[in-house]
């Protein structure tokens, strides 16, 4: 039987991912370039008995599909810059309160309402850095349509199993253009389910480490289970605390569960990196443009490669220090002014030169100008 | 026999953070005793707040409880009750956050006609953080940030969530502790957003700024100021001049959130 295909568009892609990984609570705000998501949600979910709400505000949307989850809906929102921005809030409540949910973010010109309807890569700081406090951070830049698609249950199966906000975030290229998309079968992907409580309600801890870094949740208004839920530090029955060893021993554990798993969570693309003397370092809509330019090069004779990376948050820290030390150095394109640079020379401690791309006028970096800085490379 | 407040209370979670002659455990306890008088199920209700002394409330309580961010509860519980419809989703919290940080949720709730009760106990102040104004703190009146005396109008908050769409509107004051669970038992069997606006007395932040000389002395007040609805029709205009009307202030019936939410829901299937 051959499997169902479609034409679309990267949005419309990762509404489709969310309905395939079970997302049944949407909470949206209209914003360029994400509305697209929050429409064909609007469409969909009640199609299958899902909830679509749109909020009066962005921070108004963070906050219902927490509680939802919190619920036991699959949830998900989708927003772009400035409302990022406005929603750091309360990613940070749900990285506190460990409540599995995704944010979609298309990636477009800032700060502030910068060019609503240009590309850019500039929020893949915001990601990680952007909500106060220690936090984990799990962020996938997409590359094309059906990765935003797969990424998108990719993020819904790591919220659930890492009990943490999950952000995807193309870039405006890959959230608007349209390419061909091969539906996989139900069943095909797997959907990792909600870790749900074998206690009995009377003995339910929301944050009960006896069961590990990542414990069972419980939903409000199923199986009898009745737990508090707040965002300030709180000890495993969920209640408040500042006894400064429970308090350092929860932080440590909330940032543990991405940072021990590390290998489970980072995926990338390695593309001619085996022989690879100059290693193009790109992600999104950019790396299309890279992969062109590797090819270009080696056409030219120059031992090109690009790595790809999929999971920007963990970043692929071990990967890179591996490339520092046995390349001549990187070439890193990319629609900011320097932001994932900064993490390959954290990487790299000086092993490995840096040659940046970096653009902001909401145009995309062509393949020329990276071929250019390949050969750049000595 | 005395009424078992303690059934409702989470084991080992008093005492509570509230300084005395605060008259907020005065409003939990009339919350305890409509919910024990309608008989709803503890694991089928949720208690939303968001940040303040006000929002402290739902950790003292044995139900679903979810202390949110500042200003946030209303729009945490929207996605509480639109997941789970069939739950009780009762908000309780300050006027600042209510009505300041959280203002933008309040009136989108009332607007909504979403089926929950919303519980805003109104001190007239910043409590937690010690007593800045907030948009309830009446004109003229000192905080810590009015020092020369408050140069804002304040809101009256059961007009602006009657205004917004409420379909439940009442008011109280702590003094009146016997009518604190009618007001809200009825809130709750309201189908459609319920607001009750406690009027409620801050000794420690507000009345000590206020030239209030005891807590008593602010007990007064609300008895003194306040003027149930059905006495008021008979008074003129000039004898309800710095008067509070309590009781059931509005009343109307209407499609609520949810149920228009399963018709969408039938119209998307039917259509498919």
């Amino acid at each position: 039987m051959s499997k169902k295909v479609a034409f679309l568009q990267g949005n419309e892609a990762a509404a489709q991912g969310a309905l395939y990984a079970g997302c049944n609570f949407f909470g949206g705000y209209p914003i360029t370039p994400s509305t697209e998501v929050a429409e064909v949600m609007s469409i969909e979910l009640p199609k299958v008995g899902g909830k679509f709400i749109q909020m009066e505000d962005e921070i108004g949307a963070m906050a219902a599909i927490l509680g939802a989850a919190l619920a036991g809906s699959k949830v998900m929102t989708s927003t772009s810059g400035p409302g990022l921005s406005l929603k750091q809030e309360l990613i940070g409540y749900g990285c506190i309160a460990e409540i599995p949910c995704v944010i979609y973010n298309v990636m477009r010109g800032g700060p502030s309402t910068g060019m609503p309807t240009g590309p850019s890569q500039s929020d893949v700081m915001c990601a990680k850095w952007g909500t106060h406090g220690d936090h984990p951070a799990i962020c996938l830049t997409p590359a094309s349509v059906q990765e935003t698609y797969e990424e998108v249950i990719r993020a819904f199966n790591l919220s659930e199993k890492y009990r943490t906000p999950v952000m995807v975030m193309p870039d405006e290229i890959v959230a608007h253009m349209r390419e061909r998309i091969v539906f996989p079968e139900p069943g095909e992907i797997e959907v990792t389910p909600r870790k749900a409580p074998t206690v009995p309600p009377e003995q339910y801890k929301p944050y009960d480490t006896s069961f590990g870094d990542v414990p069972p949740l419980a939903a409000f208004g199923s199986g009898g289970y009745k737990f508090h839920v707040t965002g300030l530090n709180k000890m495993q029955d969920g209640f408040p605390t500042t006894k400064a060893e429970i308090v350092q021993a929860e932080e440590e554990r909330q940032v543990r569960k991405v940072d021990a798993n590390v290998d489970d969570i980072v995926q990338f693309e390695e593309y001619l990196l085996a022989d690879a003397e100059v290693a193009v370092v790109a992600y999104g809509s950019t790396s299309r443009s890279a992969r062109y330019a590797v090819n270009a090069a080696r056409e030219q004779g120059i031992k090109a490669g690009m790595f790809r990376i999929k999971t920007f948050w963990p970043f692929p820290d071990k990967q890179i220090k591996a490339l520092a030390a046995r390349v001549k150095g990187f070439v890193v394109p990319e629609m900011n002014l320097g932001m994932c640079a900064l993490e390959i020379e954290r990487n790299a401690q000086g092993k490995a030169p840096i040659l940046g791309i970096f653009r902001v006028d909401g145009e995309p970096i062509n393949p020329d100008q990276i071929l250019e800085k390949i050969k750049e490379v000595k | 026999m005395a009424f078992d407040y303690d059934k409702w209370i989470r084991p080992g979670k008093l005492p509570h953070i509230w300084c005395p002659g605060c008259g907020h455990g005065i409003v939990m306890k009339g919350l305890i005793r409509a919910i024990d008088t309608l008989k709803l199920e503890k694991e089928n209700t949720a208690i939303v707040s968001g940040i303040g002394c006000a929002s402290r409330l739902p950790g003292y309580m044995d139900c679903c409880t979810l202390h949110t961010a500042h200003g946030r509860a209303a729009a945490f519980a929207t996605g509480v009750k639109m997941a789970k419809p069939e739950m009780n989703v009762i908000l309780v919290g300050g006027d600042g956050d209510g009505t300041a940080i959280g203002g933008n949720h309040f009136i989108h709730a009332c607007r909504r006609n979403i089926d929950m009760t919303y519980i805003i106990m109104n001190n007239y102040i910043y409590g937690m953080t010690g007593g800045q104004f907030s948009p309830a703190t009446p004109t003229g009146h000192k905080a810590s940030t009015t020092p020369y005396g408050n140069p804002d109008p304040n809101f009256d908050i059961a007009k602006l969530a009657i205004g917004a769409g409420a379909t439940f509107v009442a008011r109280g004051t702590a003094f009146h502790a016997n009518q604190i669970d009618k007001l809200i038992a009825e809130a709750i069997q309201h189908k459609g957003f319920s607001v009750v606006e406690i009027l409620d007395d801050c000794p420690t932040t507000y009345g000590r700024r206020n030239k209030y000389k005891s807590v008593i002395e602010m007990m007064n007040r609300l008895k003194e100021v306040a003027v149930p609805v059905k006495a008021a029709e008979k008074m003129t205009a000039e004898q309800l001049q710095g008067k509070v009307l309590t009781g059931v202030l509005y009343k109307e019936e209407k499609p609520h959130y949810t149920e228009e939410y399963a018709k969408v829901i039938e119209r998307a299937q039917a259509a498919k």
